[in-house]
């Protein structure tokens, strides 16, 4: 599928070049263009919205103009002083970090032996890990609080994180990307006198990059955004993610919406930031483990 | 001893070496858990006491609890409207993106931004959206246009729409990015080919674009269909005073089996709903597949 993509890319490039004449821009093109701009517009409108919230006073969030009379940054001053929003933010950011490596190391590791070595029990395995990928989380939950509770987990990170160090669709995206890793590579590797685990290392590793930064994005985005597991095992006020932080703090502000929008930025900018950055780099990944995972 | 072993025999090894951690992993976070939720959904159990067996009385209590029926309801409305609503504003706006060159890359950035964002963050600014006035944004503009006020999530009727578009909104730069990557693998000579027999656009669309975007179109309804049938954060957040309500008209099936399991401790009650959401998700998953596939 992504190499049909490639091609394909390829030869809408051709078209574009410069020796076919080139279409004037239509009406039509242009009505297209402001239809779509304006769409656009309309959707990050409650990202926008809610950074100029922000940005405001209380008696300004009344007002529809997007743009502050007055743009001030008290209110983050206010929410980040209080202490736990930092909490919360370094909570988040450790755990997310801790399974992304995680994921990446286990996730890459089963997928390449799975697709790398011949084995008697290979098949099962694969099809065993594979099967777990039909059962919703929300089926767990209640057998990993008890486990949790059982082995003293509640309220820490080991207990937020354990369900997510590795995952079948991880597991399965890997797989499929090191198909593409020829066997000639691992065979010579092997002459070389290299050993299994230095050769998926420092040959395979290497060749599949792309797949790795896709895996990242998807399992750092999906854990800097969990809800519901987090909520479920944490007890603590200091233990809570972003997310459960940001709803306590919610109720908590009650009508006090420019507060609320604060801690809303607070937790989304980030990741917002990290995706203007590597924008192409993300959109890449995003296809790429949406089709072949 | 290692170093008398042939070649393959050592790959065996090194490849239980290999999975010997992963294979812990998935027994006891994964199997384990799943037979567990299957045999405390036969249990009464409310943490504190002990567990008694139950047969399928959590099942039976389940059918004979409007409560229930309500949320059944509740969960297939929010798949009936989200997954058909998103997939159709996905493909135009892909359809359209696909055929424009000027500051591609910018559109494509502004549609994709809300799929960056933290569900539970944007459902607060949702949530003050629909605020009467004179705070919520909405409220507001009607107001300013001389519209009657809408009491969005205080009604029993538009409360579950309002929860919804925020949850469509957030999915829909991946459907896009999805749609957009299957239109390219789409050959160019095909639509030549149809321009040169001088096809109408529409015929193109209907005759070769949609057709050969199936395998498309089959993930992405899957995908987001266990999306929506999935759906938590957004309720939950959006009516923390009253989860679910009002009088339970928002309540999704996850957040039932919250509620059961950890504001009651009913873990039986609770695990027996988690079953029948799994086999919800099975059956509606294959069903897509088997429709969409052959047809």
């Amino acid at each position: 599928m992504v190499s049909a993509v490639a091609e394909i890319r390829a030869s809408s490039k051709t078209l574009l070049a410069p020796g076919t004449p080139r279409k004037p821009a239509n009406t039509g093109q242009v009505i297209r263009w402001l239809i779509l701009f304006t769409g656009g517009v309309l959707m990050v409108m409650p990202i926008a919205y809610m950074i100029s919230t922000s940005l405001k006073w209380p008696h300004e969030i009344y007002n529809l103009a997007l743009v502050p009379n007055e743009p001030h940054l008290e209110n983050y001053t206010y929410v980040l002083e209080d202490g736990r929003f930092y909490g919360w933010f370094v909570n988040s950011l450790v755990i997310a970090t801790i399974t992304t490596i995680s994921n990446i190391l286990f996730d890459s590791l089963v997928g390449y032996t799975l697709c790398k070595f011949r084995f008697p029990g290979r098949y099962i395995v694969f099809i065993a890990i594979l099967s777990t990928l039909m059962i919703p989380t929300e089926m767990l939950v209640i057998p990993w609080y008890l486990m949790s509770q059982a082995f003293g987990w509640l309220d820490s990170y080991w207990g937020i994180m354990f369900p997510g160090l590795m995952t079948a669709f991880g597991t399965f995206l890997m797989k499929q990307f090191f198909e593409t890793v020829p066997d000639d590579f691992i065979e010579a590797a092997r002459i070389d006198g290299l050993n299994e685990l230095a050769i998926w290392w420092t040959v395979a590793m290497p060749l599949v990059r792309p797949a790795l930064a896709a895996l990242a994005i998807f399992v750092f985005l999906g854990n800097w955004t969990a809800f519901i597991w987090p909520l479920i095992v944490t007890n603590s006020v200091d233990m809570y993610t972003l997310p459960v932080g940001l709803s306590s703090f919610g109720d908590e502000a009650d009508v006090q919406w420019e507060l609320i929008m604060t801690g809303a930025a607070i937790s989304t900018i980030p990741t917002l930031v990290v995706f203007l950055v590597f924008q192409r780099f993300i959109i890449r990944g995003v296809v790429m483990a949406g089709l072949k995972g | 001893m290692y170093h008398r072993l042939s070649i393959r025999q050592k790959q065996i090894v090194w490849a239980w070496a290999f999975l010997a951690v992963p294979i812990v992993f998935y027994v006891v976070i994964r199997f384990y858990p799943t037979a567990n939720a299957m045999v405390i959904s036969f249990q009464n159990w409310n943490l504190l006491g002990d567990r008694t067996w139950a047969g399928w009385a959590n099942y039976a209590k389940l059918w004979n609890d409007p409560v229930f029926w309500k949320v059944f309801r509740n969960t297939f409305v929010y798949l009936l409207i989200g997954t058909p609503v998103s997939l159709v504003i996905s493909f135009v706006i892909a359809y359209h993106l696909d055929r424009l060159r000027f500051m591609h890359g910018f559109l494509r950035m502004l549609y994709f931004l809300p799929f960056m964002t933290t569900a539970v963050a944007m459902a607060w600014v949702w949530r003050w959206f629909y605020q009467p006035v004179p705070i919520g944004l909405f409220n507001n503009v009607l107001a300013t246009a001389g519209i009657p006020q809408v009491e969005f999530l205080r009604s029993t009727t538009l409360a579950l729409p309002a929860i919804l578009a925020p949850a469509v909104w957030a999915g829909l730069g991946f459907q896009i990015i999805i749609f957009m990557a299957g239109l390219r693998a789409i050959p160019r000579s095909y639509y030549e080919a149809a321009r040169i027999d001088g096809v109408s656009t529409w015929t193109i669309l209907w005759e070769i674009t949609l057709p050969l975007l199936k395998p498309t179109i089959v993930f992405i309804v899957v995908f987001s269909s266990i999306g929506f049938l999935r759906i938590f954060d957004h309720v939950f957040n959006m009516t923390t005073n009253d989860p679910g309500g009002p009088l339970n008209s928002t309540k999704p099936l996850v957040l039932m089996i919250y509620q059961s399991a950890f504001t009651d401790f009913n873990m039986g009650y609770a695990a027996a709903q988690t079953v029948v959401l799994f086999l919800i998700l099975l059956i509606v998953s294959l069903v897509q597949l088997r429709i969409l596939r052959d047809n």
